[in-house]
């Protein structure tokens, strides 16, 4: 059973067309990938999917649920979750608020509950700070809650971004181009914990990337992005054997 | 009297006026860090809150002082988000200076719809608050003097604790940093900055009720001075930040008791602008704001 199922999606910007009738369909628990040359459109996929941006036509449903005309925080109570290409923390928080963030809608208590109802605050907060330990400890970031977002170092901050977007108890976690300036060592630790989330969240995810190796190392199906359109989709080994994606990566 | 305690009354005298200020400047900074806007209409919520004060109280109603003081709060906070929802949120993607403009404007209606229904006379009012006054040793503190300090300290203290503590105080926060991330992290924006707009009047109401309890006096324009006052303190302190805003308007409130006290009533107003100058000169970014370094 499909958990996403986007239908001659396209959003025209002015008189530039960003994105033409795109099909997808994916299925719950897989890893499917997103890839294309540069400015082939696979962030304004994500931002439509996220919201972001409202497509001029087609249809995006997320479990049977129509998600478009939707808005950021509503697409992310319905389920999908997302990381940044250029990392989007909030840097000034702790390791620790950041995840608690994507808590927000998961823990709830009254806004003046924590006037008149210390006890029942004090427990709520205590809930999500074990939550948000928990989840940080997958991503082996617990012993950082207490440090600033901003000083973790970079590898570390790719972690929480994922960590965070898990908070939110996604069903599709989008990963826009996880490995981007990461060295080999950190992108290898990078695709086990990717394959970690997959099983100890059983989330679904779709992951935008550049890195080829990264790309036909986890994931089971592929769509390649060019101009706008889709160029191929199938099998890793399908998908980079075909002569329209090589020439789209590598020129005539 | 000795020096010594001239002076002390002198500080103590600069902390009441500071943390009025600081109260002030606590809504300007708050709603900059959260909306990215100057509202400059929050000196006249400050305005709103003392006629209210007046009106539900000796005024008109009669009802009694803690019902008066909490129903003011509450109807500035209601009146803080209704701005916001008809004057601001229209322009959430507007050009900076039309929101600018946009808020003088709110500020204006204010100060004219007062004028209009209250008329331009102004309007005795016995201060509300009756605090004994503390006398220690050589020194005299009057009972406004301390209920002021006592009510902003607590108010601060409960707004840290709200905003460090509590995860609609992160979330926040959130907004503050990041507001297209927050709201891809479920958090709703909308929400956040109506009730960012509610804290910042409902703290406008309690400075207005410690300002008129030392003015006595109702005007349609009293929310000018303390308003634009409050405005560089929470630039000193470097806006955006709570801290800040505490600091910047202590600063100022010392300063300015200072200056009448030892320099010239007349030029006090002038050498706490002077200050600000001053400040922006060496640290633009104001006393805790983030400096900034540009990406070359």
């Amino acid at each position: 059973m499909p958990i996403l199922e986007v239908t001659g999606l396209g959003i025209s910007f002015g008189g530039l067309r960003a994105v033409d009738d795109l099909n997808m369909t994916i299925e719950k628990g897989s890893l499917v990938g997103l890839i294309g040359p540069n400015g082939a459109g696979k962030t304004t996929v994500f931002n439509m999917l996220t919201g972001v941006y409202r497509p001029t036509d087609g249809g995006i449903r997320l479990d049977g649920e129509n998600l478009i005309g939707k808005k950021p925080d509503e697409i992310s109570a319905a389920g999908i979750a997302r990381t940044f290409q250029n990392i989007r923390l909030f840097s000034k928080m702790t390791v620790l608020d950041n995840v608690k963030v994507g808590l927000h809608n998961h823990i709830k208590y009254p806004l003046f509950g924590s006037l008149f109802h210390a006890g029942s605050y004090a427990k709520k907060e205590k809930e999500m700070d074990e939550k948000a330990l928990e989840i940080l400890k997958v991503f082996d970031l617990d012993s950082n809650s207490d440090l600033k977002a901003a000083n973790l170092p970079y590898g570390k901050q790719r972690k929480l971004e994922i960590a965070r977007a898990l908070a939110t108890a996604p069903k599709l976690l989008l990963l826009d181009e996880p490995a981007a300036g990461m060295n080999p060592n950190e992108t290898a630790e990078l695709m086990e914990t990717i394959q970690l989330v997959r099983e100890k969240f059983g989330v679904t995810i779709l992951l935008i990337e550049h890195d080829m190796k990264l790309v036909s190392g986890i994931c089971e199906y592929i769509y390649v992005l060019n101009f706008g359109r889709e160029l191929a989709q199938g099998t890793p080994k399908e998908v980079l054997n075909n002569q329209e994606v090589i020439t789209a990566y590598l020129g005539e | 009297m000795d020096i010594f305690s001239s002076l002390a009354e002198q500080l103590i005298n600069g902390l009441r006026t500071g943390s009025i200020y600081a109260l002030i400047a606590l809504g300007y900074t708050m709603v900059y860090g959260i909306a990215k806007m100057i509202n400059f209409a929050h000196g006249d919520i400050i305005m709103v809150g003392a006629y209210l004060l007046f009106l539900l109280g000796v005024g008109k109603l009669g009802l009694p002082t803690p019902v008066v003081i909490l129903l003011a709060i509450i109807l500035c906070a209601v009146l803080g988000m209704l701005i916001e929802k008809i004057a601001y949120k229209p322009l959430r993607n507007a050009p900076p200076l039309a929101v600018l403009i946009t808020a003088i404007g709110v500020s204006y209606f204010l100060q004219n719809f007062v004028l209009i229904s209250m008329g331009a006379t102004p309007i005795p009012f016995a201060s509300m608050i009756k605090v004994p006054s503390l006398t220690l040793g050589t020194i005299t503190v009057s009972g406004i003097t301390l209920a002021t300090l006592v009510v902003t300290f607590v108010c601060m203290a409960g707004l840290i604790f709200f905003v460090q503590r509590t995860k609609t105080g992160a979330a926040m926060r959130a907004v503050s940093e990041d507001r297209g991330a927050a709201e891809l992290m479920g958090i709703n924006v909308n929400k956040t900055i109506s009730l960012t707009f509610a804290i910042g009047s409902g703290l406008a109401a309690v400075a207005g009720l410690l300002f008129i309890s030392q003015y006595e006096s109702l005007q349609p324009t009293l929310g000018a001075l303390p308003g634009i006052k409050a405005f560089v303190a929470a630039v000193l302190g470097g806006i955006g930040s709570i801290p800040g805003a505490i600091a910047g308007g202590i600063i100022l409130g010392i300063i300015e008791s200072l200056t009448k006290a030892y320099i010239s009533t007349q030029l006090s107003d002038a050498i706490s602008f002077s200050v600000l100058v001053l400040v922006l000169l060496i640290r633009p970014a104001g006393i805790m704001g983030k400096m900034k370094n540009e990406k070359v």
